[in-house]
């Protein structure tokens, strides 16, 4: 077969793996290359570059073949889309991921691919790459690999062995829309996979304990992606479904791609985008239920009639304006719990109060010093020398607090 | 001899300090300085390139600390931040820093008091320096160069807002253990040489090297996996500062990208736009709306659109793929040889085709030019799932009991996804009105083979619709016919 330049495959592969939202490298197995090989991973995650999309880009994320035997609609690279088609032997993703990374454009590799031949057939060329990496460049940076519900469990759990972190896509957060938009997935076989790779995790660390030699299996563990606004589904159903993820299948992430229009894009699609705005919104709410102690019941109680979070106001505010009776918090008094619950007052500023306040009582000015913004505050909180008194209870409080729509400044940079 | 005999009560004191970055040589004057009990005030400190005080007195020497003045106190937090701020390129760090170790002397806690102006702004200086060493982690871009011999080099030339080249060699070390490299900064350089790490003079951008091929690619890279659908400038530029891209090779193509990003969204959009509306009322109607559908390449041919045909109440309906020559020319589904083939078969399983709705997936002939022929080319996908709007209306219309699709074609409109006739076929599959489908051959299938096979799938054919007439017996019986 006769291949055209590396330069017009990676341009192909790499477009079709945009649709991917997750870039994280970070949360792994501290390594470093003293002792030979090259790479290393020392915690935190490090976002090499950033996209006029304002998504980091942090690994070389692309697709092995953007050839693909599925029929997804939503995909771009589906067997009946007419894009460009192109692939890359797993030797020349691993030659592309040094070059790349001896340069310090990045922090490895996501490889993910559409179906060839087979599930089983695909899975072995991703895990081949990755083993050319690990084995034959000694390579100690990051690796993410897309794992194939419908291959072979032994090669995934090979994947799990080279990989600092594998994944498998949910797709869609209902069932019915997973049956009419990808008719050739089966939610059961994913959620099986899921929960495969999820006691493969919980056994290799519980073996670690034991043994010192035991094999790492996947250190950051595994994560999932739900297409948003190509379906019917209400943002309650898609946090719902992604609490009940977190809960069985242990996942460190879910993340959320709204949908966008694809090229030669499919005719059962909706054709208007959902709004970016949702897709954010629903990290926030994501944010509160994994850092902020919000139960997935309280996230639906902030949505609106149409099972939707507003898209002016953030979850956290839309929260505490439908359960005013909890405000004001007094700043020198309340729990911790209680200060998390104020809109505008992050983690790191609630340390900050619940520090100062041994030494000090605090006044307005004090809270301004240990925040952001005092103006989101405000009206939700009372110190020594303030206290909102009406301002809680106003009617257009919401009106005051909602930032101004601004004409978005396209050609800023 | 005591400190107090060593310190003039009133003098101020200048401490040089060698480098900008040199925390423990600060260090160590510091706590001589307060174990003197030399007020903050009365002590300046110098890096290089800076002015002096004014009023100390020059070549003044420090007082020695007497040796059993009491340890300086310095919690674990002042070290942690303490050691980053003092990276800063504020002039005024080292001052702030000696007054905060001088308060932390009476307030041993004083660390844990986050609103304390002094506290604050060593947190926020050891912040920034944090962040910039980080954004060096990031932006750091090497380039390849082959020296003599062939051995390989990497150097980059970056610019760090603070004084965090020293502090950052490690990282860079843990990371390319096995590699030659320099990094080249106005304040200084390192050099690592797979063993051993050396420091050089400030250099300049033109002592890096101006390119690499592998740039190329890295550029392609991120040209295409940005996504023009979704642009949030903002979010960029919150994390990619302008002031890092002059030395990103990427960082080029973002006005154009941005500029491009609006065209090739709507470009996008544009390619799959429909506008179907609302669902027509009658067979009539759409038989009048098909006739101007140029939602697909093939409604834009030469040929015109062949309407379905029979009882507007049908219990069967049957489905083909698409209109052929004679079709076409005819205007009416089934009429050319493939037609004349389905009857006979029809006849022979005993469906009565007058009292079927015939129709096609694909409401138009696609061919391409053969000579002075018009040679039959099968629909993609694509152009199957675009007219499935226009089958789906008629089977809305017309609700029958049971549809029999023949070929892959025409089990592609009524499913949404291309199966196999071999698989497929000789068992309903119920579909979302609770009508049945069946799916056989395409009779033109048939016409295409010949000998043992054709005998062999016209037995196939045959059975199939069999059991669609029994089965459509039992639907209709005690009902409409």
């Amino acid at each position: 077969m006769s291949r055209a330049p590396i330069l017009d495959r990676l341009k192909i592969l790499a477009d079709a793996a945009k649709y991917d939202a997750s870039c994280a490298s970070s949360g792994t197995a501290k390594r470093n290359s003293t002792g030979g090989g090259i790479g290393s991973t020392e915690g935190m995650g490090i976002c090499h570059a950033y996209a006029p999309d304002g998504r980091c880009i942090s690994l070389l994320k692309i697709l092995l073949t953007n050839h693909c035997i599925f029929d997804c609609h939503y995909c771009i690279n589906r067997k009946s889309s007419n894009v460009q088609r192109a692939r890359f032997t797993p030797q020349e993703v691993a030659d592309l991921t040094i070059s790349f990374y001896r340069r310090n454009y990045i922090e490895g590799l996501f490889l993910s691919s559409g179906i060839i031949k087979s599930s089983d057939h695909t899975m072995e060329q991703i895990v081949e790459a990755a083993r050319i990496l690990r084995e034959e460049y000694d390579f100690r940076g990051y690796i993410h690999l897309k794992t194939i519900p419908e291959a072979d469990p032994e090669i995934i759990h090979r994947a799990g062995f080279y990989a600092d972190r594998v994944s498998i896509n949910v797709e869609l957060p209902t069932d019915a829309g997973l049956t009419r938009l990808a008719p050739d997935k089966d939610a059961r076989q994913i959620e099986g996979a899921l929960g495969k790779t999820s006691s493969d995790i919980v056994e290799a660390k519980d073996a670690k304990k034991r043994f010192k030699h035991a094999p790492r299996f996947a250190p950051a563990g595994q994560s999932t992606q739900m297409i948003v606004g190509a379906d019917a589904a209400s943002d309650a159903d898609i946090v719902g479904r992604a609490s009940r993820l977190y809960d069985s299948f242990g996942l460190r992430r879910v993340y959320y791609s709204a949908f966008s229009p694809i090229p030669d894009a499919s005719a059962v699609l909706p054709l208007k985008r959902p709004p970016l705005i949702r897709e954010h919104r629903l990290y926030q709410s994501d944010w509160l239920m994994r850092f902020y102690n919000y139960r997935p019941q309280e996230i639906m109680q902030a949505t609106e009639a149409d099972g939707n979070l507003p898209l002016d106001i953030d979850p956290k505010l839309a929260w505490a304006l439908k359960f005013r009776e909890r405000f004001p918090v007094d700043v020198n008094r309340a729990s911790r719990e209680d200060l998390l619950r104020v809109p505008g007052l992050g983690v790191k500023a609630v340390q900050r109060i619940l520090a100062s306040r041994r030494h000090r009582t605090l006044r307005l000015d004090d809270v301004a010093r240990l925040t952001v913004s005092l103006t989101k505050v405000r009206p939700f909180i009372c110190t020594v020398d303030w206290r909102p008194t009406l301002l809680t209870d106003r009617g257009d409080l919401r009106a005051l607090l909602a930032p101004k729509a601004e004409q978005l400044e396209l050609f800023a940079a | 001899m005591t400190a107090l005999q060593n310190v003039r009560p009133h003098a101020r004191y200048t401490v040089q300090l060698p480098r900008s970055d040199d925390f423990a040589f600060w260090r160590e004057r510091a706590r001589a300085l307060i174990q003197c009990d030399v007020p903050p005030d009365k002590v300046a400190w110098v890096e290089p390139g800076g002015s002096g005080d004014l009023f100390a007195a020059d070549g003044m020497r420090l007082p020695a600390p007497s040796a059993d003045a009491p340890p300086v106190r310095a919690s674990k937090r002042y070290l942690s931040l303490a050691t980053n701020a003092a990276l800063h390129s504020d002039p005024q760090r080292f001052a702030l820093l000696y007054r905060l170790l001088w308060r932390l002397q009476a307030n041993p806690r004083i660390m844990e008091d986050k609103a304390d102006p002094d506290v604050r702004r060593v947190e926020e200086l050891a912040k920034n320096v944090r962040r910039d060493s980080h954004k060096m982690h990031a932006f750091v871009r090497f380039r390849q160069v082959e020296e003599e011999g062939g051995a390989e080099h990497y150097i980059a030339w970056f610019e760090p807002e603070h004084h965090i080249l020293r502090a950052n060699a490690g990282f860079f070390r843990r990371r390319f253990a096995s590699m030659r490299w320099s990094i080249l900064t106005p304040q200084g350089t390192l050099h690592w040489d797979g063993e051993t790490m050396r420091e050089g003079p400030p250099a300049q951008k033109t002592d890096a090297p101006h390119g690499d091929p592998v740039e190329d690619l890295w550029r392609t890279y991120y040209a295409s996996i940005f996504n023009p659908a979704r642009l949030k400038v903002g979010a960029m530029l919150s994390e990619m500062p302008r002031k890092y891209w002059k030395n990103l090779p990427e960082a080029a193509l973002i006005p154009e990208l941005i500029a491009g990003a609006q065209q090739r969204e709507s470009a996008m959009v544009a390619a799959g736009e429909r506008d179907d509306g609302a669902r027509l009322t009658s067979l009539a109607a759409i038989g009048e709306a098909i006739d101007s559908c140029r939602k697909c390449p093939i409604g834009c041919l030469d040929n015109r659109a062949v309407m379905g045909e029979g009882p507007g109440d049908a219990a069967l309906m049957i489905v083909g793929e698409q209109p052929g020559d004679v079709e076409d020319m005819e205007g009416r589904p089934f009429v050319g040889p493939a037609g004349q083939l389905l009857d006979m078969h029809l006849e022979r399983a005993g469906i009565d085709r007058s009292a079927a709705y015939v129709t096609n997936t694909v409401k138009h002939f696609k061919f391409t030019m053969r000579g002075k022929r018009r040679l039959h080319q099968s629909p993609t996908a694509k152009e199957i799932d675009t007219c499935r709007w226009w089958i789906e209306s008629e089977r809305e219309l017309v609700k029958p009991k049971l549809v029999l699709a023949m070929g892959a074609s025409a089990a592609r409109g009524m499913l949404g996804k291309t199966v196999s006739i071999a698989k497929a076929r000789g068992a309903p599959i119920m579909l979302e009105d609770g009508s049945e489908l069946w799916i056989t051959a395409h009779p033109s299938y048939l016409l295409r083979l010949d000998g043992e096979a054709r005998d062999r799938q016209a037995t196939l054919f045959d059975a199939d619709l069999a059991a669609v007439q029994a089965r459509l017996a039992e639907l209709v019986e005690g009902g409409v016919p």
